[in-house]
């Protein structure tokens, strides 16, 4: 198993390693002066002096990515000309927020999903199983953006339940922080459970079909410890993958939600950044991004030997 | 399973009907648009500003006459008509839609076939693939449109680009499986070039998946191209499109919510259409593809 572990984490190096070359492609390949749109709008010729000097864009290209990657290694994400800052410390103030909305969307997306799944799976052919297809392929479909604004229009101007805007942070105690996160976490989710309950109806369908159900039954079993302790936990893989790969979604899904919601998290910054021309900034979201997702797989990866003991690598 | 028998399936299919009756329309009022009482989607009057769906007011053309007009949408902060800019926006979804499908499809399916077929590149590219894939897509599209500047070129390139691995790594993995079919090697033992046995014996059998893929990237594709508008990173805010609308129109949320709703629901209605209809196309022509979702 530490062999399986130790292999799976240094698998994950190139695709980081490859990810480091494109988002440092992304802004050489561009045409025009690197220095000059790193700088902005705003700098003055001295400035981008400077940060050619920094780049070391006079050298070659191979010599610039050896001191980009250096910086990169050391945590030094470059410095962002709008907010006169060290970008990894703009990530950290920012941070907060973002995995606050993040967390609170898994936990809302799986309670409602798994079991919504479960019973579409265990009834399949049902009019809740239609229900939840329909359902699935409209969460697909909704955007975001679209959808918030109904929920705002509904239930905070509308019914006035919770606040159209803002962010509590945690410091100032639970109750505010989930008053404020309530709805874009819902509003949030939405996508997340169509991805997952469709995932979870699919794969207790498989599970169930199996001959071991048929004794689990055969031998007077409650039905829900057949559902859950049989069908379900030989369908945790899938599901968990699926909530993995659901990350990046989530990601695009935070960047639009924060900016309806006005929540001041890494997703806002990211298009307050892309506005600003800040390329720093938006360079390093990019990395960051990209290292959770990656990150966050692979640690889903490890579950599996966890979760289905078969998996002995 | 031959041809006519398979498009006679699909055809009969209920979410094909539905999904295929809806993209109809639309593409219908996004070439008649003109001929829809619309006028034109940029003209603004500030003597009608802010008016309610339904009401009428005076609308200012290029050559300066001042018209009758009814904003059956009413209209935004600047005095434009939110029908005639939702009408035209269909526009710019549909052509970034099936834009971005084809342009992805061309790009992935050359990756894939290369992949498939030249075993030496193939770790090489694949590897390639797996970086793009594990950067999200809309941080991508973002990044490159805000590094462009955003045109209809630019934005359809952005968004493709993220889904090009996805359409390679299908591609693959049908090459991988049909190479090892007895018509290929029937076809490699009688010396047919590689060229000809890609385009010829492989490529034909990867169709029907392709088509499936095809359709969720148009519908992606608007999704991203609205997002991306409505960030204030697409299309310049002067374009018609259902992003720059509800982007306008959220300002002023609280008290004119249509300006968000109307753009929002052609929205969704028509992703969801090409949602269901890469449905049903799935179940009709990839059985073994809808097993699996």
């Amino acid at each position: 198993m530490f062999n399986f572990i130790l292999r799976r984490v240094l698998a994950t190096v190139p695709v980081l390693l490859i990810v480091a070359v494109l988002v440092f492609l992304l802004l050489r390949l561009t045409p025009g002066d690197p220095a000059a749109i790193m700088a902005g709008d705003a700098a003055n010729t001295e400035q981008i002096a400077q940060i050619r000097a920094n780049l070391g864009l006079d050298r070659p290209i191979l010599a610039q990515f050896g001191i980009w990657f250096g910086n990169l290694l050391s945590g030094d994400l470059g410095e962002s000309f709008y907010y006169k800052t060290k970008v990894a410390t703009l990530i950290g103030q920012r941070l907060e927020p973002t995995l606050s909305l993040a967390a609170l969307t898994i936990v809302i997306a799986v309670l409602i999903a798994v079991p919504l799944g479960i019973l579409a799976a265990w009834r399949h052919g049902g009019w809740l199983d239609r229900a939840l297809m329909g359902f699935s392929v409209m969460g697909f479909s909704v955007p975001v953006f679209v959808l918030a604004y109904i929920l705002i229009w509904l239930v905070s101007l509308k019914l006035g339940w919770l606040p159209v805007q803002g962010y509590q942070r945690l410091a100032e105690g639970a109750g505010p922080w989930l008053y404020h996160l309530a709805l874009p976490a819902i509003t949030l989710s939405v996508l997340y459970v169509a991805l997952i309950a469709r995932v979870t109806r699919a794969s207790v369908m498989d599970a169930l079909g199996e001959d071991y159900i048929r004794t689990a039954r055969a031998k007077g079993l409650p039905e829900l410890r057949v559902l859950v302790r049989h069908g379900l936990a030989n369908a945790a893989v899938p599901i968990v993958t699926v909530i993995g790969i659901g990350i990046a979604l989530l990601i695009g899904g935070v960047v639009v939600t924060e900016s309806v919601y006005a929540i001041p998290g890494l997703g806002r910054l990211t298009v307050d950044a892309v506005l600003a021309r800040d390329f720093p900034t938006v360079q390093g979201l990019i990395l960051f991004f990209s290292f959770i997702y990656v990150l966050v797989n692979l640690l889903i990866d490890l579950t599996y030997v966890f979760l289905d003991p078969r998996i002995r690598y | 399973m031959a041809t006519g028998q398979m498009m006679e399936r699909v055809a009969r299919n209920l979410s094909v009907r539905i999904g295929a009756s809806v993209i109809a329309l639309m593409m219908l009022v996004a070439v008649a648009a003109p001929w829809l009482g619309t006028v034109d989607p940029s003209l603004f009057d500030a003597g009608s500003r802010d008016l309610l769906p339904g009401k009428s007011g005076d609308i200012t053309t290029l050559e300066g006459e001042t018209l009758k007009h009814t904003f059956l949408m009413g209209s935004d902060s600047y005095g434009r008509d939110i029908y005639s800019r939702v009408i035209y926006g269909t526009r710019v979804s549909l052509v970034v839609g099936i834009a971005t499908a084809l342009l992805a499809l061309a790009v992935g399916i050359a990756c894939g076939l290369l992949s498939g077929y030249l075993r030496w590149l193939d770790g090489i590219l694949m590897r390639f693939m797996d970086g793009i894939m594990a950067i999200p897509a809309i941080l991508i599209a973002i990044a490159l449109v805000a590094l462009w500047r955003g045109s209809i070129v630019t934005v359809v390139v952005a968004i493709a680009i993220p889904e090009i691995p996805r359409v390679t790594r299908l591609v693959r993995s049908l090459v991988l499986t049909i190479r090892e079919e007895p018509y290929v090697e029937a076809a490699v033992a009688l010396g047919t070039p590689t060229r000809k046995i890609l385009f010829g014996h492989i490529l034909p059998n990867c169709m029907a998946p392709l088509l499936v893929q095809g359709t969720f990237t148009c519908a992606f594709a608007i999704l991203v191209e609205a997002i991306l508008s409505f960030l204030g990173v697409g299309l310049p805010p002067d374009v018609p499109t259902w992003g720059n609308i509800m982007a306008e129109g959220r300002a002023q949320f609280v008290s004119f919510p249509h300006n968000v709703f109307f753009p929002g629901i052609f929205l969704a209605v028509t992703v969801l259409a090409v949602n269901i209809l890469g449905d049903g196309l799935r179940d009709t022509l990839d059985p073994k593809m809808a097993k699996r979702v």
